[in-house]
């Protein structure tokens, strides 16, 4: 069987640019926000696929400009094989069925004045499922899926907790019984304590219903629990992907390897051992990111080429694992 | 619930002011002028031997006129302006706020005065020139409420969804805009009946002999040593009827939240 079968999501050559202009009647373009500049992945059927990198990567952007909540600048994304942004409103709002959203804020996700009930069955309403009764009925069912109790669903989100929220968010986005959920950040805004209990029921959610994930996160040790595959994103680009083993284990680009080497062991004497990478700068600004290697300015191995020319993601001799590909010209050299 | 009760009374004496006033307010019994409020005229009379009760009476509905339906042609022509400059943007916002802005620099009062000078006195023409004057404020709240409502994580949920723009902005942007409106309008209802009383104290509002508060305000000011009833009840009734108002916009607030619900 090829290998494209099984592919439930590709993105090929993505880009969003955002414009800025001078002036509020000037059609001058003062420069343009290169949130996602080019980026290319495929996601597995079945599988969690991690997109990590810091605030302003592009990752956020990323899944909206999938979802089409805002125009892609150029690219494609392939859903089971038909390109989503070529789709048709009417395509578009069936798609929308297979594909759903898990949000990061779950104060903020949530509308204020409707009912959780009404939240939950809001898809349900939008696509004409059963009526006022079936749908009732399956909103107390995804209540109970997601560990909350059915009888709650007349009350208001305020009336809930943080991680509670999330679940209903989490019901909201399982209510079309969808194939492929991005989950932005779902686990960021809340406490440590909590965050275990929302992945394991992601988890357990991903099994029962036969899910895909993206993943999209910052933190690297909660990608690292719940993906198979992850890629590392920096400044618009895909700097690194990999299986999640071979990504921790065996990181090719200097930027991953200083990412993970923030993330704190639990043991204090290795932790005590071990070198810290400490990445110099900040992230440079979107608008005019550096030439060649986005990342050359911070990379303590940057030689003359990696200011003159972009680096390719493509595979390295260095590492023999599947599917592990690096954008770097000294992919592997530790730093 | 107090303001809803002071609210509800004074619509109700409005209405049925015929059935409860004793007097024909604007009838005059020479002999039975600057009495003092005594069993007959309970609130007094006035220079011309009419009936302050029946004039306080019957002045209810000149204000509550001009509150209702000033107020209300600020909020339609707010409205309108506040959702198209909010929801669009662009061009049409800027024009439409630069033009609010001019409406601001305008004092109530003053401009008021302005209007009713340039149209003329009478009613009608008290209606367009309150509420032509306020719509500025509805338009800057509701387009507020739009533009922060407008990216909120929840619109973009709905849109995830598929929910079509009318969905979005009838049953996510609209409910969760209105409430500001609703109880700015409610107070706005005071401070019209304040500018209508203003309008006739200075004599360009309602026209004798129709009884209106400011005009009985106004005309007790010769008379104040000698006849004090004159300022004190129609004064009192404003004071009471624009607190009620104030009341109940704040009661309306809380009402829809759903956060202050038991």
């Amino acid at each position: 069987m090829k290998d494209n079968n099984n592919r439930i999501l590709e993105v090929k050559n993505l880009k969003k640019y955002f414009n800025l202009r001078s002036g509020f009647l000037s059609h001058r373009s003062a420069g343009s926000i290169k949130a996602v500049d080019d980026i290319s992945f495929y996601i597995k059927k079945g599988e969690t696929f991690g997109l990590v990198g810091e605030s302003g990567c592009g990752k956020s952007t990323t899944s909206r400009v999938i979802l089409r909540l805002t125009n892609p600048t150029s690219g494609q994304a392939l859903y089971n094989g038909n390109d989503i942004f070529k789709m048709n409103n009417r395509q578009m709002f069936n798609t929308r069925r297979d594909i759903q959203i898990i949000f990061q804020d779950p104060y903020a996700s949530l509308s204020p004045r409707m009912t959780v009930g009404d939240i939950i069955g809001e898809p349900l309403e939008i696509h004409r499922i059963g009526d006022k009764k079936i749908r009732r009925k399956k909103v107390k069912e995804l209540l109970k899926t997601v560990g909350l109790n059915p009888e709650h669903i007349n009350r208001y989100p305020h009336e809930f907790s943080g991680g509670q929220r999330q679940r209903i968010g989490i019901a909201r986005a399982l209510a079309l019984t969808p194939k492929l959920i991005l989950c932005d950040e779902p686990v960021s805004a809340l406490d440590v304590s909590v965050q275990v209990q929302i992945l394991n029921l992601m988890n357990s959610l991903q099994k029962e219903f036969d899910l895909t994930y993206l993943f999209i996160a910052h933190d690297l040790s909660v990608v690292k629990h719940v993906s198979n595959r992850v890629a590392v994103m920096y400044l618009g680009k895909i700097v690194e992907v990999a299986e999640s083993k071979d990504l921790y284990e065996k990181p090719l680009h200097p930027y991953t390897m200083g990412l993970l080497s923030a993330v704190p062991i639990p043991d204090p004497e290795v932790e005590r051992k071990r070198k810290r990478i400490i990445l110099q700068g900040d992230v440079p600004s979107p608008i005019s990111p550096p030439n060649g290697c986005r990342f050359n300015p911070r990379c303590p191995n940057a030689q003359e080429i990696c200011s003159r020319e972009e680096p390719e993601l493509k595979k390295h001799a260095i590492s023999s694992a599947e599917g592990h590909l690096a954008a770097c010209f000294f992919a592997g050299k530790p730093i | 619930m107090v303001g809803l009760s002071i609210v509800l009374l004074l619509v109700i004496i409005a209405i049925f002011a015929p059935l409860i006033a004793p007097f024909d307010p604007i009838s005059r019994v020479k002999e039975d002028s600057l009495l003092g409020p005594g069993r007959t005229y309970w609130f007094g009379t006035d220079l011309l031997g009419r009936d302050i009760l029946s004039r306080v009476i019957y002045g209810s509905r000149v204000s509550l006129e001009v509150g209702i339906i000033a107020v209300g042609i600020s909020v339609i022509i707010g409205l309108l302006m506040g959702a198209l400059s909010g929801y669009f943007g662009g061009a049409s916002d800027a024009i439409i706020m630069r033009v609010a802005d001019i409406f601001f620099a305008f004092p109530y009062i003053l401009g008021a005065i302005a209007i009713m000078t340039v149209l003329g006195p009478g009613i009608i023409n008290i209606f367009i020139a309150i509420g032509l004057l306020g719509w500025a404020s509805f338009a800057r709240i509701f387009r507020g409420s739009i533009l922060s409502i407008k990216n909120k994580e929840y619109i973009e949920a709905a849109r995830a969804l598929g929910a079509s723009n009318y969905r979005i902005i009838t049953k996510h942007i609209f409910p969760n805009s209105f409430a500001p409106i609703i109880v700015y309008a409610t107070m706005n209802v005071g401070t019209a009946i304040i500018v209508e009383a203003a309008l006739s104290f200075l004599g360009i509002g309602v026209q004798p002999p129709t009884p209106a508060w400011g005009k009985m305000l106004s005309e007790s000011l010769d008379y104040i040593d000698i006849a004090p009833w004159m300022m004190i009840f129609p004064g009192l009734v404003i004071l009471i009827t624009v607190l009620g108002f104030v009341l109940l916009g704040d009661g309306l607030r809380d009402a829809f939240d759903p956060k202050m619900k038991q």
